[in-house]
């Protein structure tokens, strides 16, 4: 919880983003001026280029940016194939040090899918585990990829973890893991959430395997309430769940780093072909604003402008053509900025 | 393959009467020529039914539900008079020497063929007490791991009309039991892919899709993280692709692939992959067509074959209350039938359980019903009796 600056506004760091990155963003930066939301943004770029010693680093005024505000806003980053810097999601990770992903998955009412009611978190240690990148050919045709687990990383996504269910009224955490396979490993992880699990007695702590998670997943997700666990089930389970409600379109995210630094981002692609035609959906990049707010304290905003956008989808009068309407981008935002205004 | 078996198998093609529907793949060939075997040949020859014409399978019953379904298992092959005998061997999961487990792979080397219930791995043993069912995968070399999850016009699910195949490599990948702490805190996990093993699964994908008569193969993967890994796995796929010009090959991202399972899953046709996105996507099929009591697998080798319940759950929650589902486990047995070649016997339990599935409606619990294992069981048995052509009293 970050307190409030100068005038009691607090700065944001907003990186646009490429393709339909900044037409979202403007969206979200009007229907924060009609909410009266108390945020000053500072637009950064954080194309990659290559800094003394030949390594790539992001510029220097977006990362002096980002460590002064400590709260960041991000649109989709295009990763270019040929382009030599690796991916823009991992240089940011990386500078920051973004430790642990948070994607809260809430079923839309009004936007139909086969599965109601989900209602679950998915906590997932973003800097080791099977993404290490540490790979070797032994032999020809041996090829052996390293899954590093550590206790320090371990305890630090797990106390997050907790952290984050006392401070959302979440009744549960479970983790996650294959610790009957992996017996060293996911055994260290397990050990660890058990370890922190102690000190929190009023959270509900259970611990259940990556393919019954999966089973029950997908027969009913409103069984699960927070869950935590490591680098490559945390990707395939947040996404799983991203697929329960409805995809990334409208799927939140959030980064926690150490030293307090946050950035909340939306994580579907760039969409270059229907950049700047104003019909891109801004609610994944809305609803990780949202998140930002509820992370700075500021509750009352963050479920002002939820509303207000569950409401208009709900409402199915100006939807997207992603959501199955044919408004523009800039209908389905006034639409939203009204109702703000009318709920004041 | 063991020289017991290659010396009956020999007899059996020198014997006329010995084809029926694998006829036109047999060679004649004398004692002397025994090169001129073909692959094929080797591949499909089930275990020979020793004495009286009857088979002789091991049976290990496991824990939680296992034991029970088994039970169920071998009620239903007497009563169908099913030539198959049980050999059962335990194996105590609480123990940690190895000498049970190493008892059941004898067993099944001696036998060909098992049908498994799930041995339960209790994680808070030492690392050092490896998981007693991926000894057995690995000790056979059991390299496939096969999952039919079709919709089932009887059970109530979100999305219908689901028929995908899932073939998952069942020896290597994450699953390489390698493991090391090197400095104290920090402990590394291996995951191994192969050449060898990643051309041997793909080839057995593809030729299982053109045997069913299918049209595209979907490996799964996550080659832009794992690029070396994962980058083998999918070269290898696309090398033995390009020999089976019939069929569509593609590839999908393993998390985009559960994304995709959960909106749209009526778009996955035959799917190939490592072991350990095989376990999320097997499981996440098995959830989409009703759950884990619906399911069989099987898992083959290039000698042995072993039937469990595709999810493999040990079920302990439900063990001994007389709820569990039986058909994931009768269904591995007719599986079982149909590699032992006794196509009749299997067609006709299978016909029994689908009937009690889909007509009757007479479901457990799992699948939103009230009737309990013996009852379902009972009802297959009845059907059986009213189809069949013999049956011991009921």
């Amino acid at each position: 919880i970050v307190g409030l600056g100068w005038f009691g506004m607090q700065t944001v760091t907003l990186i646009p983003g490429d393709g339909i990155g900044p037409e979202i963003s403007s969206a979200v930066m009007k229907i924060f001026e009609a909410a009266k939301a108390p945020i000053r943004w500072e637009e950064r770029n954080v194309t990659a280029i290559k800094g003394p010693g030949g390594r790539w680093m992001i510029p220097p005024d977006a990362k002096e940016s980002m460590d002064r505000n400590k709260i960041g806003l991000k649109g989709p980053l295009k990763t270019p194939i040929a382009a030599g810097h690796p991916s823009m999601n991992l240089l940011l990770r990386k500078t920051f040090d973004l430790y642990a992903n948070v994607r809260p998955c809430i079923s839309i009412e009004g936007y139909k899918t086969p599965y109601t009611n989900v209602d679950l978190v998915t906590i997932r240690e973003n800097t080791e585990g099977e993404y290490s990148g540490i790979e070797h050919v032994i032999v020809e045709g041996v090829v052996q990829s390293i899954k590093l687990i550590t206790e320090d990383a371990s305890r630090r996504i797990a106390e997050y973890a907790f952290e984050y269910a006392r401070n959302n009224q979440r009744s549960s955490v479970t983790a996650v893991h294959k610790a009957n396979i992996m017996r060293m490993s996911d055994g260290l992880f397990l050990r660890k959430c058990r370890e922190v699990a102690e000190g929190y007695k009023d959270i509900k702590f259970t611990e259940m395997y990556l393919d019954t998670v999966c089973l029950n997943m997908v027969q009913d997700p409103t069984q699960f309430d927070v869950l935590v666990m490591p680098n490559l089930y945390g990707d395939i389970l947040s996404d799983l769940c991203a697929g329960l409600i409805g995809g990334l379109g409208v799927t939140p995210s959030g980064n926690i780093g150490a030293n307090g630094v946050a950035i909340f981002e939306s994580v579907h692609g760039t969409a270059p072909d229907i950049a700047g035609l104003d019909m891109a959906n801004p609610t994944a990049l809305l609803l990780s604003a949202v998140m930002m707010l509820r992370h700075m304290g500021l509750h009352d905003y963050g479920n002002k402008i939820q509303t207000a956008c569950f409401d208009t989808i709900r409402d199915k009068k100006v939807l997207t053509k992603d959501l199955g309407g044919n408004s523009k981008c800039s209908e389905f935002t006034a639409d939203i900025c009204r109702r703000i205004q009318d709920l004041d | 393959m063991a020289a017991h078996s290659a010396v009956l198998s020999m007899s059996k093609i020198i014997n006329p009467f010995w084809g029926g529907r694998l006829g036109n793949t047999v060679k004649c060939c004398t004692l002397s020529s025994m090169q001129l075997i073909t692959y094929e040949m080797l591949m499909l020859q089930p275990p020979p039914a020793k004495y009286g014409g009857r088979h002789t399978v091991t049976l290990i019953p496991g824990d939680g539900i296992g034991p029970e379904l088994l039970n169920h298992v071998k009620e239903v092959f007497r009563f169908s008079c099913v030539p198959v005998d049980f050999e059962v061997v335990h194996v105590n999961s609480a123990l940690e020497s190895e000498d049970d487990i190493n008892n059941a792979i004898t067993a099944i080397r001696r036998n060909g063929v098992a049908l498994k219930g799930n041995i339960e791995t209790n994680h808070t043993m030492a690392p050092s007490v490896k998981s007693r069912n991926n000894l057995l995968r690995t000790s056979l070399d059991l390299y496939a791991n096969v999952m039919h999850c079709q919709s089932l016009p009887g059970v109530q699910t979100r999305h219908k009309n689901i028929d995908i195949m899932i073939i998952r490599e069942n020896t290597e990948g994450e699953y390489s039991s390698l493991e090391h702490e090197s400095v104290s805190g920090v402990v590394e996990c291996l995951k191994i892919i192969t050449r060898n093993n990643s051309l041997r699964i793909a080839d057995y994908a593809f030729r299982l899709a053109r045997e069913k008569g299918r049209s595209r193969v979907t490996a799964v993967h996550k080659a832009n993280i794992m690029k070396l890994g994962d980058g083998l796995f999918l070269q290898c796929c696309r090398e033995v692709a390009s020999g089976y010009p019939d069929i569509t090959f593609d590839s999908m991202i393993v998390d985009n692939t559960t994304m995709q399972l959960v909106s749209k899953p009526q778009q996955f046709d035959v799917m190939v992959m490592p072991n350990l996105y095989g376990n999320v996507v097997s499981n996440v099929c098995a959830g989409l067509v009703g759950g884990p009591g619906l399911v069989p697998g099987a898992n083959y080798g290039r000698d042995y074959a072993v039937f469990e319940t595709a999810t493999r759950n040990t079920g302990k929650s439900i063990a001994g209350r007389n709820i569990a589902n039986p058909t994931a486990m009768l269904l591995a047995g007719c599986m079982m039938l149909d590699h032992l070649r006794l196509y009749d016997y299997a067609s006709m339990i299978r016909n029994a359980i689908l009937t009690t599935m889909n007509e009757t409606r007479l479901h457990t619990a799992d699948i939103g019903g009230q009737g309990t294992t013996s009852e379902v069981v009972q009802s297959i048995m009845r059907n059986i009796q009213s189809k069949g052509p013999l049956t011991t009293d009921l």
